[in-house]
């Protein structure tokens, strides 16, 4: 059996303007290759104006068991979000 | 994370996803539904490609093709999500050329005739849909997330494939005696798409409550035929079950029995095509050999000129 082919994680961008969103992966042996296959198997219907390719082994992820603790910073920080604060009575526009 | 702390995610409709703890059996249950999955949509393409070259008009062919290509690409998602348990491509495709994997053992019924696309879009990817739309709700993410994809592809195959249906059945006597024929050649095979009564389904107990599976055969293969006998009506033919009949009290209708005889010998590779449909599978894998090779080595070349 052939060694394992390279695996390359597609980002589409489904409309100028908007953020390129993860949409899935290829199988691709070079970059020209996994950007055809990805418009191949991921746009057959209009799904996208750009693409992103990037290898699979490139990608660092936080693992989502020790999610709780890796996001806690943020829980004890309440004044990040507008709602945080008072405002006068009669304020507007603000 | 124990089997306590899996069980109550999935009972709180968590999703699991690739890098969770999961018990090993969930994984194997996994790996062996989706792959079986994979296969299905992949062998699938055959009896339709069969009359790719032969589509009574250009628009015919168009719709084939685009629609044989949705199945290539179901199959793709389908592998990705199953590689993501920690199985190589390579492994899952050498596991069906060793029969270890199986497909759906409706793809080993001969395409006869043309009205055999329509039958199949009307039938099978019918009854692969209310499959797939109930898995959308299966508990491991990647899967969920990949049969939303592909029932967003799905609706149109259905439809084109009762419209080559309406067509003939509103064609000549012949046309319409050929709509009949693949109507009543693929409805039992189709009807038992969903699987062994659950009665007679070993592993219906963990899969529910794993939540890999959402409901049971029996209910999916009612809904199916009871969205499907209007259907037939509507386009003038008749579904080969003479038990076939509304029950007021159920408000389903009741069928025939299915000759579960005949489901597991074709299962257990003794069906008209089960051998050619895996020798063409393997030729096509073994005369692609050659690509994959070259593919790489020119990738290997490029890195080598940038470096
Ligand atoms: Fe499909
Ligand atoms: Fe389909």
């Amino acid at each position: 059996m052939a060694e394992n082919a390279t695996v390359w994680e597609v980002f589409i961008q489904s409309k100028n303007g908007l953020a390129h969103k993860h949409a899935g992966n290829v199988h691709a042996s070079d970059k020209v290759m996994a950007l055809e296959n990805a418009r191949e198997l991921y746009t057959r219907r209009n799904e996208g104006s750009c693409i992103w390719v990037v290898k699979s082994e490139y990608i660092v992820s936080s693992e989502s068991e020790d999610s709780e603790a890796f996001f806690d910073p943020s829980n004890d920080k309440m004044y990040r979000h507008p709602t945080f604060y008072t405002m006068p009575k009669g304020s507007k526009h603000i | 994370m124990n089997d306590k702390l899996f069980q109550e995610r999935i009972d709180a409709e968590k999703k699991i996803e690739p890098k969770d703890w999961m018990p090993e059996d969930y994984r194997k249950h996994l790996i062996r539904q989706i792959s079986q999955h994979a296969h299905s949509e992949v062998i699938g393409m055959q009896p339709e490609g069969n009359w790719i070259s032969r589509a009574p008009s250009l628009r015919a062919k168009m719709i084939l093709l685009a629609k044989v290509q949705d199945e290539a690409g179901h199959g793709l998602y389908l592998y990705s999500a199953c590689e993501t348990l920690g199985i190589s491509r390579e492994e899952l495709v050498k596991q069906l050329h060793d029969g270890k994997a199986k497909y759906s053992s409706i793809f080993n019924y001969p395409t006869l005739s043309w009205a055999d696309m329509g039958a199949i879009g009307w039938l099978v990817d019918g009854a692969a849909i209310v499959n797939q739309v109930s898995l959308q709700r299966t508990s491991y993410g990647p899967y969920a997330r990949g049969m939303v994809k592909i029932c967003k592809e799905e609706s149109f195959h259905q439809r084109q494939g009762y419209e080559i249906m309406a067509e003939m059945a509103k064609g000549t006597p012949e046309q319409k005696a050929m709509a009949q024929d693949a109507l009543n050649r693929f409805w039992w095979p189709s009807i038992m798409m969903f699987g062994p009564q659950d009665s007679d389904s070993p592993r219906t107990g963990n899969a529910m409550k794993w939540k890999i599976k959402r409901q049971f055969n029996d209910e999916l293969r009612q809904k199916f035929i009871d969205q499907t006998v209007g259907q037939a009506e509507v386009i003038g033919l008749i579904i080969p079950d003479k038990d076939l009949k509304w029950n007021q009290q159920r408000e389903h209708y009741d069928f025939g029995e299915m000759d579960w005889v005949e489901f597991w010998s074709v299962v257990n590779g003794n069906g008209p095509c089960n051998k050619q449909r895996l020798d063409h599978h393997k030729k096509a894998h073994d005369e692609g050999k050659w690509v994959r090779n070259a593919a790489k080595a020119y990738a290997k070349k490029q890195e080598l000129v940038a470096n």
